[in-house]
């Protein structure tokens, strides 16, 4: 029978169907961080249960972590004892830990391509919704809770319902000034929030293959937050060559062996979606988000449309734009912001900070603007100085922090104030979401790099 | 972790007739800093519940004493976003044993399902009955049936069927949880992982 990419995956890894219940899915790789794993490892505890293949998981602290001076010790108690509850798991349980000062240290989803964990064909898990990220190499990668967690330390599987399937197709060419970012926001505006819930989503064409694996990580990122389970886009060229060599990729004969896998992961020409839809990448512009969820975006040219235009109900709509402060019909342009953010696991990679570059360069940062540029990884921070990014931020008058999740999520100190407006790269809008009473607009490296340059809302395309 | 086993529940219910409630919303981040799961509970819905000041917002449904029970009933797209679990540990921790919704986000019922809190999925009609009941009397009565799968306005005698697996159905009315099932399986687990390709 023929069968897409994702069933590909998911039948050679299911160890057993239960009647009238989910399948019980083996997991190849597992991230953990210091913020959803320390009740799974006391869970282990108290079971008295040990870990199964402590080979398979790799832990990293992000989300919890200071973006400066993370030479010092952590100054909030509450954050320290979950930095050090994740170092003596990781100790006791025989995981890979990569905390603060390793050198391999960074956003789990940044680090886990950079070293090879993330595999073609691999099923991925970790206790962060955001984990869709590696299914840009044609994993199936996912976000689980807390109990799941705890499920895959001492079984390494977990119990899934097969979700359905669905397949995005955007063809012809993207214009100028228009990102993967773009895209995967244009694609959420049009499905809402809730669009994809209940579906795995396979990215196919031109748009997709033309893309680098930056970019593609970036899409596959964001599928969540159409409600999908996880996006993923099969392996070809690109994808080999960003895995091989990795220091956790297989060697030798292990090498060719899977590559002879990765080969066979493809969708077959008769096979068949739930659900798909079809865009023209062409007809995308730089994206902007006016409202309280990542469904709230619209082309940067156009205005905040009436309650009658949106899905879902009217009160909703006005407490999200009462929220933001902004009213229907309003232009987006020219805006005031205060804050830009780049960085996440959604646009912290090298590519990010290339886009960013090309608009800061030669210009300066506008004055009430604060700033944060947060690389993903410690390699990414090294690229940043090495291809002299970092130059080009110094002169316009920016500074890079250090590696960590930061504003994406605020738990640390980098929380943008009640009432500001931030013009962000990362992933989500919520209210609060960038600290208490924060307005958050998401947008593309190039939207925040004019923002950050203007002090306003700008079309990129007018600075390149 | 064992949970309280589930049978038939019922209970006022508290409304909460909002879109798109994401779990950013039901727990803040900053919440969630703790390693043990303890005290979630008081911060369930932490600023859509207090001023910045602590105070209580006399606005939101939490702080009418009006409202109160077992059960909450959320708009569409109920528990979007992040994939903590600690929003579901909130939600049990508060009190709630089932959440009501017209929809619910993947990640947000799986793990509701795997702590003992029943995400009951009705039709948008449905939902609109119960919000209706419950503004004309905070003192309706919702009961869930899970061995039948029904919930049920008393009062008006409205009734809708729900679906649940029954292997997570056997689950809750028996307080059992994924691991348990899981750890019996671990020779088959084992034999599975030898033959993999990677
Ligand atoms: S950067 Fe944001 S979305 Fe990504 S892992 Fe960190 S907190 Fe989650």
């Amino acid at each position: 029978m023929s069968k897409t990419l994702f069933d590909k995956v998911w039948d050679s890894h299911v160890v057993r169907k239960i009647e009238g219940g989910p399948d019980v899915l083996f997991i190849d790789r597992h991230m953990v961080h210091e913020v959803t794993s320390p009740v799974a490892f006391l869970g282990l505890k108290s079971r008295g249960l040990r870990v199964l293949y402590p080979e398979r998981t790799f832990a990293t602290a992000d989300h919890n972590t200071p973006t400066i001076n993370q030479h010092l010790p952590v100054a909030d108690p509450l954050s320290a004892n979950q930095l050090k509850a994740l170092e003596s798991n990781s100790k006791e349980y025989g995981i890979s830990y990569w905390g603060l000062g390793h050198q391999k240290n960074g956003i789990v989803h940044v680090v886990g391509p950079e070293y090879g964990i993330t595999q073609p064909g691999a099923t991925i898990v970790c206790g962060d919704s955001h984990t869709s990220t590696h299914g840009a190499f044609g994993a199936i990668a996912f976000g689980i809770g807390t109990s799941e967690v705890e499920m895959v330390l001492t079984t390494q599987c977990i119990m899934q319902p097969k979700p359905k399937k669905m397949r995005i197709n955007i063809n012809g060419k993207l214009s100028k000034g228009v990102t993967p970012k773009d895209v995967a926001l244009f694609i959420i505006s049009q499905l809402s929030t809730s669009g994809a819930t209940g579906y795995f989503v396979e990215y196919a064409g031109e748009v997709f293959e033309n893309m680098t694996m930056e970019g593609r990580m970036t899409v596959c990122n964001l599928s969540i937050e159409m409600g999908a389970r996880g996006g993923m886009i099969a392996p070809d060229e690109t994808t080999i060559n960003y895995v091989k060599g990795r220091e956790f990729s297989p060697k030798g004969e292990a090498w060719d062996r899977a590559l002879a896998y990765y080969k066979s992961l493809k969708t077959d020409s008769d096979a068949v979606f739930d659900k798909e839809y079809t865009f023209d990448g062409s007809t995308i512009e730089p994206m902007i988000t006016y409202g309280t969820n990542p469904g709230m975006g619209m082309g940067i040219t156009h205005s905040i449309p009436n309650a009658e235009e949106v899905e879902g109900g009217a009160a909703t709509y006005a407490k999200s734009l009462n929220y933001m402060g902004f009213h229907e019909g309003e232009a987006m342009m020219g805006k005031k912001v205060d804050y830009v953010f780049i960085g996440s696991c959604t646009n912290g990679r090298i590519e990010d900070f290339r886009a960013f570059a090309s608009i800061v360069k030669g210009r300066k940062k506008a004055d009430h603007i604060t700033a944060w540029l947060v690389p993903g990884s410690h390699i990414v921070e090294k690229q940043i100085q090495d291809e002299g990014l970092l130059d080009i931020f110094t002169e316009a008058g920016f500074t890079l922090r250090q590696p960590g999740c930061s504003a994406c999520l605020a738990m640390n100190d980098d929380k943008i104030p009640a009432g500001k407006y931030a013009v962000s790269t990362s992933n989500r809008n919520f209210e609060g979401r960038q600290g208490p009473g924060s307005r958050t607009m998401l947008a593309s490296p190039l939207v925040a790099a004019a923002a950050a340059v203007t002090g306003v809302v700008t079309d990129p395309r007018t600075l390149l | 972790m064992a949970y309280d086993k589930f049978n038939i529940l019922k209970s006022t219910a508290v409304p909460l007739p909002i879109e798109n409630v994401d779990t950013d919303q039901i727990i803040p981040a900053r919440f969630l800093k703790a390693t043990e799961r303890v005290g979630f509970g008081d911060n369930l819905f932490r600023d859509w519940r207090f001023n910045s000041d602590n105070t209580p917002k006399a606005e939101f449904v939490l702080n009418n004493p009006l409202y109160s029970g077992k059960i909450l009933v959320g708009g569409k797209n109920f528990g979007s976003g992040s994939s903590r679990e600690h929003a579901a540990w909130a939600i049990y921790d508060y009190g709630f044993r089932c959440v009501v919704s017209s929809f619910f986000a993947d990640i947000f019922k799986n793990n509701c399902l795997n702590i003992g809190v029943l995400p009951v999925q009705v039709s948008p009609e449905f939902a609109e009955k119960i919000f209706r009941a419950i503004e004309k009397d905070p003192k309706t009565e919702i009961e869930i049936n899970l061995p039948e799968q029904t919930i049920t306005i008393p009062a008006s005698g409205d009734k809708e069927s729900f679906d649940i697996s029954s292997y997570k159905k056997d689950n809750m009315i028996n307080g059992f949880d994924d691991i348990d099932y899981l750890v019996n399986m671990k020779p088959e687990i084992q034999e599975f992982a030898s033959n993999l390709p990677l």
